[in-house]
């Protein structure tokens, strides 16, 4: 589709793979796993069968905000700031009221304020307390991340959030992305964040059996499941005009989003949803399928996903599929549920930036139904003019994002 | 193992609205309309009752009655 071109010139990250762009690269690239045995519910004695998690780590709140702000803020509006500085302040762009006015901050998250969320119920069932606490409802609300950056910035554009399951941050993105080349806007700042780490709902994942013993082994035959993890990754997006006239660096151009609904079930994903999703994106980029270099996967590692997402890429592809590589990132983060596919967005611009093929880590043993090139374990030089970051989420809602070297062409 | 398989029948005739006699042995959770989410809940119940426990990728190959008995069997027998 004819529009705007759009690129990003600045990014932000925090997750189990590191605090910064550069070290999470650093660990993409080395093939590092940040998924290691759960620790931050170590104090709860209540019983939980799920020990391994993707947490945050050498994270202290207190270092990077106010304590009257960190009242104000759950976890996840704390990681949706964090990554959103970062972004600003790579991306060097300045916030004038005229340009807030132009700019849009879309994010994307899951559930929200679940730490405030569980704590609330913990104190009024458990510790009988008489009430909650006043900030509780605006720290709980999924938009609280959106809003807290609005207000940081002063950006009194469209401000909104997303609430797809796992396919969140691709959805706003997306959103994000068609409202920048559509005109509605000239800036963004979008992504997401997901702090799933409460005892009550990974009591809820250990209760719908698809979460894996120990690791996430994406496309590997032994692989049994998915490992949550937490995090938050912010971009600036901007119109290539914009970015050029203020002198930016840019890192890559986004070119197309496609999303679609399986309308089938609410868990069981559909081939069918995930390949008119990266057809619908391909199309909207004006791309052809042998195209494209590089596909950073759903890939949850559960059994059902990886095989489905892999027949889907052979149907959309067809022989181009053994030319392409495919791997899944969750492997290295977690999965991040909301927030994944903002991670998953920063991971596919830097391997498109640098052409390097982000690896499938934990990666053991061949899979027939999963025989592309997966990138196992390591990564590699690869020239990337496009890639595309898939996102398929429960209930059936797929989002998929096209990624692009940047070329200073009309 | 005639007591779990009409607890196993008990239980997935309260879920379908069936009557417990119409389930019989033989019959896959396909048969009975019965998607993984369906057996997921149906196994998680069964655990419940029988304080038992089975392990994820077990549960994930569990697809008749008849499976779903001699797992359950299995465990009963052993605590």
């Amino acid at each position: 589709m004819q529009g705007r071109r759009v690129v990003v010139t600045g990014m932000g990250i925090i997750s189990a793979l590191g605090n910064s762009v550069d070290e999470v690269w650093d660990n993409v690239l080395h093939g590092r796993s940040g998924i290691g045995p759960l620790k931050s519910l170590e104090h709860t004695l209540l019983p939980l069968k799920i020990a391994s998690a993707a947490e945050v780590k050498n994270y202290t709140p207190a270092e990077h905000f106010e304590k009257k702000d960190l009242d104000m803020l759950d976890r996840f509006a704390q990681f949706c700031l964090y990554s959103a500085r970062e972004a600003v302040k790579q991306s060097g762009i300045e916030f004038t009221p005229e340009l807030g006015a132009r700019t849009a901050v879309i994010t994307g998250t899951s559930i929200g304020g679940e730490n405030t969320h569980d704590k609330t119920l913990s104190d009024l069932y458990l510790e009988k307390k008489g009430r909650a606490h006043p900030f509780s409802i605006p720290m709980i609300m999924p938009n609280a991340g959106a809003s807290q950056v609005s207000m940081a910035y002063g950006l009194t554009g469209p401000a909104y959030t997303v609430t797809t399951a796992c396919a969140s941050s691709n959805h706003a993105l997306g959103n994000a992305f068609w409202l920048v080349r559509n005109g509605l806007c000239d800036v963004a700042l979008t992504g997401g964040s997901e702090t799933p780490i409460t005892y009550g709902y990974l009591k809820a994942w250990e209760a719908i059996r698809v979460v894996a013993p120990d690791t996430c082994r994406p496309f590997s035959k032994n692989r049994q499941g998915m490992i949550l993890g937490e995090g938050g990754a912010m971009m600036v997006i901007e119109t290539l005009e914009h970015a050029k006239a203020r002198g930016a660096k840019i890192l890559a151009e986004i070119t197309g989003f496609g999303m679609t609904s399986d309308a089938s079930h609410i868990t069981k994903p559909s081939q069918t949803g995930a390949e008119h999703a990266m057809i619908n994106a391909l199309k909207d980029a004006g791309l052809q399928p042998s195209d494209i270099d590089y596909i950073n996967a759903h890939g949850t590692g559960t059994m059902v996903n990886d095989s489905m997402e892999i027949a889907a890429i052979k149907n959309v592809f067809g022989d181009h599929a053994q030319q392409l590589a495919v791997s899944s990132t969750k492997s290295l983060h977690g999965h991040v549920l909301g927030g994944t596919s903002a991670l998953e967005a920063v991971i596919t611009t830097l391997a498109v930036h640098h052409d390097i093929l982000p690896p499938t880590a934990n990666y053991q043993e061949f899979d027939p139904e999963c025989d592309l090139d997966i990138v196992p374990n390591e990564s590699r030089s690869k020239p990337i003019n496009h890639a595309l970051s898939n996102s398929f989420a429960f209930g059936g809602l797929n989002a998929v994002v096209v990624f692009s070297k940047y070329r200073d062409t009309e | 193992m005639q007591d779990i398989f009409e607890k196993v029948r008990a239980v997935i005739a309260d879920k379908k609205g069936m009557e417990p006699a119409a389930i019989l042995i033989t019959d896959s959770f396909e048969d009975l309309n019965m998607d993984s989410l369906d057996s997921v809940e149906l196994i998680s119940e069964l655990e419940d009752h029988f304080q038992v426990s089975i392990p994820n990728q077990e549960l994930l190959q569990i697809k008749t009655v008849k499976e779903a008995v001699e797992s359950l069997t299995k465990l009963v027998t052993k605590a």
